[in-house]
């Protein structure tokens, strides 16, 4: 099966009203106050940032290279702790959380790697599968969904196939079917259209969007202006040197000493 | 963590590699529950002959009358074993015939030789209690008011450096097989480590996707009890054949002493048991490094 760009893509479970309940709707999903990230003893990668998104929104991160895109979105999916400042992800601030607790948030967010970083050893199925698996979803219940994402993107053909004989553009889709198959509510991706044609970028940010539609708060790194001029409601984070510029205004939220 | 730290499934399995036994592991671990069997069997084996040997002669002593006159020897031999079976915590008295004593001497002095003027002196066996052997120079005593020629031999004082040796080497053995399970420990953190190494970006890919510490050290424990099985059995194996061998020329000799040395079933349960101990050790040391080394992770 393979699914026409716009048709619903195969993401009928997960819980939002669980999310609205934790969160309130509207509410921000991430919050950064005055965070502050450097690496050994170098100068800082990133510099007092401070914003907020909001739950459901739909985000571009942009900048040239070196501007600390990545690093920003390791802070988003937990790989990395801030030097200093305080970030609160789904409420809670997860950068004095205790390590334990990290797995159950990780769960909740689904990550596009710029370099993929498919797991060698296991078939296109599998690495989809991850993420179920690695959430307990038996494996009665795996082959549907995993079988439906994967002709999602295309690659429903290449189900068995190894990531070293699938082309760029298969891995970087076996990776966006990985990262969105287990519905998470925070979606971060790292130029997740770079090695695509023009046509399977579309269909891959329909994807993102029918995801942010049914309430995945979406986060994507990209330099792809046309990319980004074909989300109208997106916001648009622009980092520099580590330090964010806001061109639309609407990211930055009052900073603490403010509301004080 | 504890929430979705769930068992592994057997498709999980295959997130780490396959290629089980290509490592040099499973025959590292062969090698050391080879050389731990045997240190183990020859430190029950030891055991097993002390034991033997201090049933047998443990708290025993030999009375020899040594008398030139065949009469008078006789007649203290008689009065020697009369107060001997009189005595207070001696269990058995027994006079050791002629011709027992003929065969013992058939070596030295051949067929018929003690017959006629060679003066034998008349040997009698004595079982003692604990408490009478400990008076044993009061026995001594007694026996020599009614048989002045007699004297009493303590066969436990002669056994004695034998017996310290036996008792040295079981305890070498000892050691020995816990340096085994010490060194077969280091090196399974060392595998486990080196396998960490080997499949960090996996396990980062894995932590990632929320992954517990658990759900990763499985994966690898799983890995390192299948190697530690494999190498135990082997080990197990290749120590079993040396010592059917040993035993065999062992009973070719048709030694007592060393015969004793002879592993009871019990023994062989527990050298048996060795692998399964090097398993589970084998596991447990292999999650201990694993969740260790995981901990340093984010």
């Amino acid at each position: 099966m393979v699914y026409a760009p716009g048709a619903a893509m195969p993401l009928s479970r997960g819980a939002p009203e669980r999310w609205r309940r934790v969160l309130g709707t509207g509410g921000s999903i991430v919050q950064f106050d005055n965070v502050g990230l450097r690496y050994g003893t170098g100068a800082e990668t990133l510099s007092d940032l401070s914003f907020s998104l909001r739950e459901g929104g739909f985000y571009f991160l942009t900048g040239p290279s070196g501007a600390g895109k990545t690093s920003l979105l390791r802070l988003l999916y937990l790989a990395q702790r801030p030097s200093r400042g305080l970030i609160r992800l789904f409420g809670e601030d997860i950068v004095t959380m205790p390590r334990r607790r990290l797995p159950g948030f990780r769960r909740r967010i689904g990550v596009v790697f710029q370099d993929f970083r498919l797991v060698p050893h296991l078939s296109a199925y599998d690495n989809v599968a991850l993420p179920l698996r690695v959430a307990g979803v038996e494996e009665r219940d795996l082959a549907g969904p995993v079988g439906e994402m994967l002709s999602w993107v295309g690659l429903g053909h290449r189900a068995s196939a190894r990531p070293a004989t699938l082309s760029g553009g298969e891995q970087q889709r076996v990776a966006i079917a990985r990262a969105v198959i287990a519905r998470p509510e925070l979606l971060v991706a790292d130029e997740p259209t770079g090695n695509v044609d023009p046509e399977m970028a579309k269909r891959l940010l329909h994807l993102f969007d029918s995801l942010n539609n049914l309430g995945t708060t979406v986060v994507v790194a990209t330099h792809d202006l046309h990319l980004i001029s074909s989300i109208g409601r997106a916001d648009m984070l622009r980092l520099d040197r580590g330090e964010l510029l806001d061109p639309t205004g609407a990211l930055r939220h009052p900073p603490r000493r403010a509301e004080a | 963590m504890k929430g979705g730290a769930r068992k592994l499934g057997a498709a999980d399995r295959r997130l780490l590699p396959e290629g089980r036994l290509a490592g040099p592991m499973p025959w590292v671990i062969a090698i050391m529950m080879f050389l731990t069997v045997l240190a183990a069997a020859a430190g029950l084996g030891l055991a097993g002959a002390a034991r033997s040997l201090g049933a047998d002669i443990g708290n025993r002593a030999t009375v020899q009358v040594v008398e030139a006159n065949p009469d008078r020897r006789e007649a203290e031999a008689r009065a020697a074993v009369a107060l001997l079976e009189r005595q207070p915590g001696v269990e058995r008295v027994r006079r050791v015939g002629a011709d027992e004593m003929a065969k013992l001497l058939e070596p030295w002095v051949g067929t018929g030789g003690i017959e006629g003027d060679v003066p034998v002196p008349a040997m009698i066996d004595v079982d003692l209690t604990p408490e009478a052997y400990a008076r044993l120079d009061a026995l001594g005593a007694a026996v020599a008011e009614v048989a002045p020629s007699a004297r009493v031999d303590d066969n436990g004082q002669w056994l004695a450096p034998l017996g310290r040796l036996m008792n040295a080497l079981k305890w070498l053995s000892a050691g020995l097989v816990v340096l085994m399970i010490g060194a077969t420990a280091a090196t399974v953190v060392l595998a486990a480590r080196a396998a960490l190494d080997t499949h960090r970006s996996t396990i980062e890919v894995l932590h990632l996707m929320g992954a517990t510490d658990v759900q990763v050290a499985r994966l690898f424990q799983r890995r390192i009890a299948l190697d530690a099985l494999f190498g135990g059995a082997v080990g197990l194996a290749g120590a079993a054949l040396v010592l059917f061998l040993i035993g065999s020329r062992v009973a070719a000799l048709g030694s007592d002493l060393i015969g004793s040395a002879r592993l009871p079933a019990s023994s062989w349960a527990l050298l048996v048991a060795l692998p399964m101990f090097g398993v589970v050790l084998a596991m447990l040391v292999a999650r201990g490094a694993i969740l260790r080394a995981l901990g340093r992770m984010l």
